[in-house]
């Protein structure tokens, strides 16, 4: 079964729980992708700007060091989304919807970020291709991510604080929509994972989706057979469906998913999602969501600022339900020790979102047959998370 | 008598058989307290209002603007329970609440407590019907399907981006009013809204027909507006410009309230 429907669904979840106003843009957004699609053209000037400028394809990188560490014969290789452009594997879809909106012939472009490596990347897409960009960030964002913050304002960006709520990242998706539905003919609304209204959470997938297909090639010319496991984190969702999508019909791949546990899935303080949210409507789709007994929305944490969000891409949730992929999570302590770890081994200093992967890597290890292929989407480089890594272990 | 969809519209065809102005007030249960609410409630019966939209809060309501938000925020505080809500209306209706009142809330609310549970609670409590904003008509078969026989308003919301086709489709699966979204944008009150929107809700309210009421709401604070508009809608919906009261006043608002109310209402 092709997923999503035509009502934009992946099995039950999905769909576009939006106000009246934006229906009339999701269906011309959702008929110009479509166009688009099947216009060579356009993924020829996609490829060409993730070529030349952002730096594809990225290397498979089989991490020997890290392998022998383990003392058993995995083999463990990496994709590198940490050395595109931007430093995080957001500008695969932020390129590819900015070409999408200047051919819907729109001006302005609106996204939202958290810790802000989408917005970013989005300001970084508009500088590129001559668009006008407003980032919303939660007022607590812009003060935790203050550099992010000064670097799409040099990106020529405006960058709006974001005080409702949280004051985080799902406010921040708030606030754009809102934004959306008083701007509607000028503006698109650039989203920054698998997660929004459809056609959102199919446009980013197919963006993303880049990171799979490539490491399929590059896994089969390096060890002739496709990996046994695949390993991503989940924060809205994006890396890790871009990753999965692709191996979605090899059922002899096991796709893992890692979520952010935060101090501990006993607490208040996580963002797995999957792992214990219930079934709710959020920013226009129905997905698993972390709310309380009334379907208030309740807040999310990890220490990496990218998972930190209480919703998740629909197709993660119907991954989920139907089992052709499994999810996990770790905590914000089991992060740092792999963030080090792999900054020791292999030289390489993941973003700590990605760090929640290798982390779930290290739990398992000891138990993987021998001549195991494991694939880690490292999704971006850890710079942005240097100085809080520094604070965290010093303040310990 | 059985408060639903019929009876809102047969108090919009009374008070405007009277020549007067049909309003909907809006306000957030619990913005500042329920005490506070429920003496609004009572003063608002007093300015014979259409029906009443008596808001559930929502943690992300997005189809809101900074006044509504932060009464929102003043409501969770109090961590309503949406069982808590139909005790409420419950209670009113006890005391002989004279006028309809409708449930606004955003669509994970009603999903949370269950469709069918929510209809049989609305019936129970004597609520007469449900404004659900992040709910298109795309998405409302469950919903309408859980009301197939209620009799509750199922209030849709159409827009200045919606064609007439989708109009057309929208006004079928609505009962009590056609809620006209004056503006592309969010709640708030305004100083001025589009040039076109008397011509707008002309060519909607042939869409509607004779059997369905039709009321325009976002940005209604001024009597200049309904006076110009009082030609094209049967209803004003007015909220942000009451709850902007209630920031202000809190507890003393239920007063001014009706008097900024009848003012409006005194063409
Ligand atoms: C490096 C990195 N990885 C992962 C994520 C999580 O997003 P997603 O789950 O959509 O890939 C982010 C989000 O900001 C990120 O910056």
């Amino acid at each position: 079964m092709k997923v999503p429907n035509r009502r934009g669904y992946f099995g039950k979840f999905g769909g576009r729980f939006v106000p009246e106003t934006l229906i009339p843009l999701l269906y011309d957004l959702e008929k110009a992708y479509l166009k688009v699609k099947k216009d060579p053209s356009f993924w020829k000037e996609w490829q060409y700007l993730l070529k030349e400028y952002a730096g594809r394809p990225t290397p498979l990188y089989y991490a020997q060091n890290l392998s022998s560490y383990f003392g058993r014969k995995i083999k463990i290789y990496l994709k590198r989304e940490d050395l595109l452009h931007t430093g995080a594997h957001k500008i695969n879809n932020t390129i590819g919807q900015v070409l999408l909106a200047k051919r819907m012939g729109k001006n302005r472009i609106i996204a939202e970020t958290g810790a802000g490596q989408h917005g970013v990347a989005t300001a970084t897409a508009c500088a590129l291709l001559g668009l006008k960009c407003v980032v919303y960030m939660g007022a607590k964002d812009t003060e935790r991510q203050k550099l992010n913050v000064f670097r799409m304002k040099l990106l020529g960006a405006e960058v709006v604080p974001v005080y409702s709520g949280t004051q985080t990242l799902k406010d921040a998706i708030n606030e754009a929509l809102r934004d959306w539905v008083t701007n509607v003919s000028s503006t698109l609304y650039v989203i920054g994972s698998v997660v929004g209204p459809h056609p959102y959470p199919m446009v980013v997938r197919d963006f993303q989706s880049i990171i799979g297909i490539e490491i399929k090639k590059q896994i089969l010319k390096k060890e002739g057979r496709l990996p046994d496991l695949v390993l991503a984190c989940v924060g809205g969702g994006s890396n890790a469906m871009g990753t999965f999508y692709p191996f979605r019909q090899d059922l002899q791949v096991r796709l893992i998913g890692v979520e952010a546990a935060g101090v501990g899935l006993h607490t208040d303080h996580h963002s797995a999602t999957l792992a214990v949210g219930e079934p709710g409507v959020l920013h226009g789709m129905l997905t698993y969501l972390l709310q309380d007994k009334v379907g208030q929305i309740k807040g999310a944490h990890s220490i990496a600022p990218g998972l930190d969000y209480p919703g998740v891409g629909p197709e993660h949730a119907y991954f989920k339900d139907s089992g052709r992929a499994e999810y996990v999570s770790v905590t914000d302590e089991e992060a740092l020790e792999a963030f080090q770890l792999l900054s020791e081994k292999e030289g390489i200093i993941p973003a700590l979102e990605s760090a929640h992967a290798i982390a779930y890597l290290i739990k398992i290890a000891k138990d993987l047959p021998k001549d195991t292929i494991v694939v880690i989407t490292l999704s971006g480089r850890g710079d942005k998370d240097v100085s809080s890594v520094r604070e965290y272990i010093e303040g310990n | 008598m059985k408060k639903n969809a019929s009876l809102i519209k047969k108090a919009i065809n009374t008070i405007k058989s009277k020549g007067e102005v049909a309003v909907i007030p809006y306000i957030c249960c619990w913005d500042p307290d329920l005490e506070t609410t429920e003496a609004i409630l009572w003063e608002l019966a007093e300015v014979e209002p259409a029906c009443i939209e008596l808001g559930f809060p929502f943690s992300d309501p997005v189809a809101d603007g900074p006044t509504i938000q932060k009464a929102i925020v003043r409501a969770l505080e109090h961590q309503p329970t949406f069982e808590a809500y139909f005790d409420f209306i419950s209670r009113l209706n006890q005391k002989g609440f004279p006028h309809p009142i409708v449930c606004m809330t955003y669509y994970n609310i009603i999903y949370r407590f269950g469709l069918g549970n929510t209809v049989e609670h609305a019936l129970k409590s004597g609520l007469a019907g449900f404004i659900i904003p992040d709910l298109p008509i795309e998405e409302a078969q469950p919903w309408i399907k859980a009301n197939q026989n209620s009799g509750l308003a199922t209030i849709f919301l159409a827009t200045p981006t919606s064609s007439k086709e989708r109009i057309q489709k929208i006004v079928k699966h609505t009962k009590g009013f056609l809620y006209y979204v004056s503006i592309t944008g969010i709640t708030g009150a305004r100083d001025s809204l589009p040039e076109d929107l008397a011509y707008r809700l002309k060519t909607t309210k042939n869409l509607c027909g004779s059997n369905l009421p039709l009321a325009v709401g976002f940005g209604i604070s001024k009597r200049e507006q309904i006076k110009l508009l009082s030609p094209y809608t049967d209803a004003f919906i007015i909220g942000s410009a009451i709850v902007k009261i209630i920031e202000e006043k809190g507890k003393n608002s239920p007063k001014e309230i009706k008097t900024f109310l009848k003012n409006l209402k005194n063409l």
